[in-house]
């Protein structure tokens, strides 16, 4: 593809960010209004600005960091359990049949469970403590990793293969050099709708039994009639949920740099 | 060192679900070291299964390969394969494709050294660092080409190598074939369905027959090299090899030719 001139192409970066924000920009200004002209139950649904104030208010107390750092820290833990068990069983499933064949109907019952059905047994198996909510975690991000990757090794081009068996690969050769490269793009996937996964179900986990966490924030707030504090735990969840997903497509983009379809 | 490939009544049948395919009846050829020999035939004449089967990628059903000596029994980085696609791996460079064909435990300044030498082999000095999806077919089958050198093979096995390439970049590669197989000396078998690209390129030609395929004739081409693509003598071996895919149905030869 040609170059566009400088000026013409950050023209049209401001043109789409700009409209980007149009409509978020509308909904809060109205909002504002709406809530400064009494029309909104103010107690209910406090105004942009209130939420802004107790925002800044709660980022200077270090409270939301404190709490946003504990979710952090059971999601990555969690991650890494779900997740890793998630790609071992993936390979797993992807290299042999056998594996696919016993792990499937396990996977079938198992996958559609809604997180929300998984509480009450981990709070009777594990406690309250983290296990039951790193456990959480660790079977919401399970599933997408496993999946994905067990299919992006079972279509992996068999051309490709043979030129390892030329070459006198040897297995773990071939797994490494080979089979897992050729996946990496499904499992890539795989990660990236595991931590969204795995962010969500932090926040279920924490709004049922804890003590701390994002997730408590915002129930705690309810039982405390805080909206507006409730709202700045519901709009940071997003916030960090987008940030998540925008790292996560930063490091695809350099990692997987072979896969773009074009340059 | 003795690089001569030996066919031995190889034969290869599939089973179906509605009996038996035969591919390959009893095929009796003798290669000789640092020969170069083609294999044409028509498209399901078994041809690449033959090449397949000296490739150790696929097991005679009756017979044996045995290359310098040796049977085949498994495939070997002393025997080089080369496909019609390029197979690169996508998410390695030029350098690291390449790099990958070496199979020895080699130490790192001499692995380096191996590669460069192999890029320079094939013409592609300054393409390095670039990925497969940013080169041409050419220059994808040349990295190729290079993968498989790289551990020195005995034998470099091609199946249809240009097959997939434009009619002038195919040439191009049947020159830098020539020209690398000056350099390498090892022996070279061919599959192609391309009859000047075998004339220019072979010392014989071996000419397989429909399925099951086997060896119809061999044509020995005593011309030397580089050889004129309109030259009197090529012509007459193309017309020969053209009779032989269309004596039976007694076309007319002259609209081939």
């Amino acid at each position: 593809m040609r170059r566009m001139p400088q000026n013409r192409r950050l023209e049209r970066r401001i043109r789409t960010f700009a409209l980007g924000c149009l409509l978020p920009v509308v909904i809060l200004a109205s909002w504002e209004y709406l809530g400064y002209k009494g029309i909104v139950n103010r107690s209910i649904l406090p105004r942009p600005s209130v939420i802004w104030a107790c925002f800044v208010d709660m980022i200077a107390s270090g409270r939301l960091k404190k709490h946003l750092l504990v979710s952090a820290s059971r999601v990555v833990k969690g991650f890494a359990l779900g997740g890793g068990a998630g790609l071992i069983f993936g390979i797993l499933c992807g290299l042999s049949k056998l594996w696919n064949d016993l792990l499937s109907s396990l996977i079938g019952i198992l996958r559609p469970i809604p997180m929300i059905a998984w509480i009450p047994i981990l709070i009777l198996l594990l406690g309250i403590d983290e296990g039951s909510k790193i456990s959480l975690i660790a079977i919401g991000s399970f599933w997408p990793v496993l999946l994905n990757t067990s299919r992006g090794i079972r279509g992996i081009d068999k051309k490709l293969l043979e030129v390892g068996i030329m070459l006198e690969k040897s297995r773990f050769q071939m797994l490494t050099k080979v089979i897992l490269p050729a996946a990496f793009p499904f499992t890539f996937t795989g990660i990236r709708l595991g931590v969204g996964n795995a962010w969500s179900c932090v926040v279920t986990a924490e709004a049922i039994a804890a003590a701390t966490g994002i997730g408590y924030v915002i129930m705690y707030a309810r039982e405390l009639l805080q909206p507006d504090v409730l709202l700045v735990g519901v709009l940071s969840i997003g916030f960090v949920g987008l940030m998540l997903d925008v790292v996560l497509m930063w490091i695809e983009k350099r990692v997987l740099r072979w896969n773009e379809p074009n340059e | 060192m003795n690089k001569s490939v030996d066919i031995l009544g190889v034969s290869k049948v599939f089973p179906l679900e509605s009996g038996e395919l035969q591919v390959l009846r009893r095929n009796d050829f003798h290669v000789e070291s640092g020969e170069f020999v083609s294999i044409v035939g028509r498209s399901g004449c078994g041809k690449s299964t033959l090449l397949r089967i000296i490739a150790g990628l696929d097991v005679a059903t009756t017979g044996e390969v045995r290359i310098g000596g040796r049977k085949v029994e498994r495939p070997s980085v002393l025997t080089g394969l080369i496909f019609q696609e390029s197979r690169l791996f996508p998410w390695l460079t030029v350098e690291q494709n390449i790099e990958f064909g070496l199979h020895r435990r080699v130490e790192k300044k001499q692995r380096e050294k191996a590669v460069k030498r192999h890029v320079e082999l094939v013409g592609l000095d300054g393409f390095e660092r670039a990925f497969p999806r940013q080169l041409s077919g050419g220059m994808q089958q040349r990295v190729s080409i290079a993968r498989a050198l790289i551990n020195q093979p005995n034998v470099l096995l091609l199946d249809e190598p240009f097959g997939a390439l434009d009619a002038l970049t195919r040439i191009h590669m049947q020159n830098e074939v020539l020209r690398i197989w000056e350099v390498e000396r090892s022996t070279m078998v061919l599959v192609t369905h391309d009859v000047d690209e075998a004339i220019f390129l072979s010392d014989r030609i071996l000419v397989l027959s429909d399925r099951p395929g086997g060896i119809k004739k061999v044509i020995s081409v005593n011309v030397s090299r580089p050889r004129d693509r309109s030259g009197v003598r090529f012509m007459e071996i193309r017309r020969e090899i053209y009779t032989e895919f269309f004596e039976a149905a007694s076309m007319s030869i002259e609209y081939y030719v």
